[in-house]
């Protein structure tokens, strides 16, 4: 076993052997731009884009000529929404979306607030789920877009997207689903016709891809229509012009490919490891919380408070081990997690929580490891915790008159 | 964001970690201070014999900085009278430790830790 261990598959992966070796003859061999319609290296890169539009439509269950490249999964979630509201402005100016989506879906929707736009943020349950009947009651004759991550990025919780489309369908065919699939295409069932998407995010570098190519799917029949941010060539049927980067295009869509095949068996893998890293720790443990639904969640995720101990304390212990947490002090800002909040979890637990994210590259050597690693830690930083001491000796620490600075 | 040394080696080799047994009694001065809330927790204690620091003990709940911040705290205020222990700044704490900007509070807190445990120690002994 190599230390350091990289266990924060959340936050980017490993690009696959198998993807980095399809892609390096775009490097140099078959360099062309594939907007060259008049020799062969320009063909051959058109083709290959083409032939990775496939593989990435095919992911999600919709066509390859639907997908739009981007820069990756910022890009496209601005782009969506952003590009929706604009084109849709007519039809009404009401965004719905949930408290704990990916900072580029709530700050996109924060800005067309700022431009006159009407936003609706939902709060979800305490573990993390939105459910179809929530988002119905939100939505008003002038709803433009409801947009919903399939998979949380913090607490990998997995939302029902095909009921919650149905149902936004049964009540306003008009009104658009965008659908954050960032983290959950690739590592759940999904598919673009069940949920009754119009509009899907996606990025490579969750998916063992490279980083820096991300895609946005933008459905046919209907046509979706959605104005661009970025004005040039026309390229991508005009939604997103620039020159595109052929190299990372086809380790996307190889990414993709091995993504659907490899999927189910992955899937069971990781989740059998989450749960033996799970039991490991909490039958050695007491007072560990998990956040968020155990259930409805991606295989590889586990997000779990230890309480009376702060997060990048443990960090510092865990030094070895990549992970991150929803600590304050791991942050620029230095306000604890948002989607922790959200769950209305209360900020000390909020302050004590890791997230582990197991991926494809990940044993269950290293699982072990980590196990052990976390339960001595914390047991040591709860021998120095004053909060420990006195859950100890009986006293209610919100019983305490504490002094917020 | 990488640790300095001084704070990795407080950390992992944190002085003075414990707590006075209450029939210590009116020796001890102890200040608690800061919020679970807000992710850091100090409690500091002193004891105290004829106005000197004989010796101090720390629990903390908080970052790797806030840790070492205390930590070296009950190192400098160990010898010394109440007057001097409460003329500490949290600037040297920072100097010492070298804590980068957003780390500043722990040191803050170490100060208000100190003049707390002070003032406890008073307060029992007004009379």
């Amino acid at each position: 076993m190599k230390l350091p261990i990289f266990m924060d598959n959340h936050s980017t992966t490993q690009v696959d052997p198998r993807v980095l070796e399809t892609m390096l003859p775009y490097f140099t061999e078959q360099y062309g731009n594939a907007a060259s319609r008049n020799h062969v290296f320009g063909w051959t890169a058109e083709a290959a884009v083409e032939h990775a539009r496939t593989q990435v439509g095919a992911l999600i269950g919709g066509d390859g000529k639907e997908i739009v490249w981007t820069s990756g999964a910022t890009e496209s979630n601005n782009l969506a929404i952003k590009g929706a509201a604009s084109f849709y402005k007519k039809q009404g100016n009401h965004i719905i979306t949930v408290e704990t989506e990916h900072k580029s879906v709530l700050d996109t929707c924060k800005r067309l607030q700022r431009e006159g736009c009407e936003v609706t943020y939902l709060k979800p349950g305490k573990d993390g789920i939105v459910t179809p009947e929530m988002v119905t009651e939100a939505m008003t004759p002038k709803t433009v877009v409801v947009s919903v991550m399939l998979a949380n990025n913090e607490i990998g919780v997995v939302q029902d997207v095909n009921a919650i489309g149905a149902a936004i369908k049964a009540k306003n065919p008009k009104t658009l689903f965008h659908i954050d699939g960032v983290q959950g295409a690739g590592k759940v069932p999904f598919d673009v016709e069940a949920a009754k998407a119009d509009l899907v995010s996606l990025s490579a570098h969750k998916i063992y891809g490279p980083k820096g190519i991300g895609a946005l799917w933008v459905r046919r029949k209907p046509r979706i229509r959605i104005d661009p941010l970025i004005d040039g060539g026309g390229h991508e049927r005009g939604m997103r012009s620039g020159t595109l980067p052929v190299p990372m295009i086809v380790g996307f869509g190889k990414a993709a490919e091995l993504a659907r095949e490899e999927r189910e068996a992955e899937g069971i893998r990781l989740g059998a490891l989450r749960d033996r890293l799970y039991r490991s720790i909490s039958s050695r443990l007491p007072e560990v919380y998990v956040n968020g639904s155990l259930e409805h969640r991606l295989p590889g995720n586990l997000n779990i408070s230890f309480a009376f101990v702060e997060g990048e304390s443990l960090l510092m212990a865990l030094k070895d081990v990549a992970v991150s947490s929803g600590s304050a002090c791991t942050s620029a800002s230095l306000e604890p997690s948002y989607v922790l909040r959200a769950l209305g979890a209360g900020d000390e637990l909020a302050h004590s929580s890791i997230r582990f994210g197991i991926g494809r590259f990940n044993t269950q050597e290293e699982i072990d490891y980590v196990a052990e690693l976390v339960v001595t830690s914390v047991e040591r930083l709860r021998q120095l915790s004053p909060l420990w001491e006195m859950h100890q000796e009986g006293i209610d620490i919100n019983s305490i008159q504490w002094t917020p600075h | 964001m990488a640790y300095s040394d001084k704070v990795i080696e407080h950390y992992e080799n944190p002085r003075n970690v414990g707590t006075f047994t209450k029939d210590e009694g009116d020796d001890i001065g102890t200040g608690l201070v800061g919020a679970p809330a807000c992710g850091d927790v100090m409690r500091l204690q002193i004891k105290v014999k004829d106005g000197r620091i004989e010796d101090a003990k720390f629990k903390t709940f908080g970052c790797g900085s806030a840790i070492a911040s205390s930590s070296l705290a009950t190192e400098m205020i160990k010898g010394m009278t109440l007057d001097q222990a409460a003329q500490i700044k949290n600037t040297v704490i920072v100097q010492e430790l070298n804590l980068p900007p957003v780390k500043i509070h722990c040191s803050v807190l170490a100060e208000d830790a100190i003049k707390a445990a002070i003032e406890d120690y008073k307060k029992k002994h007004a009379k």
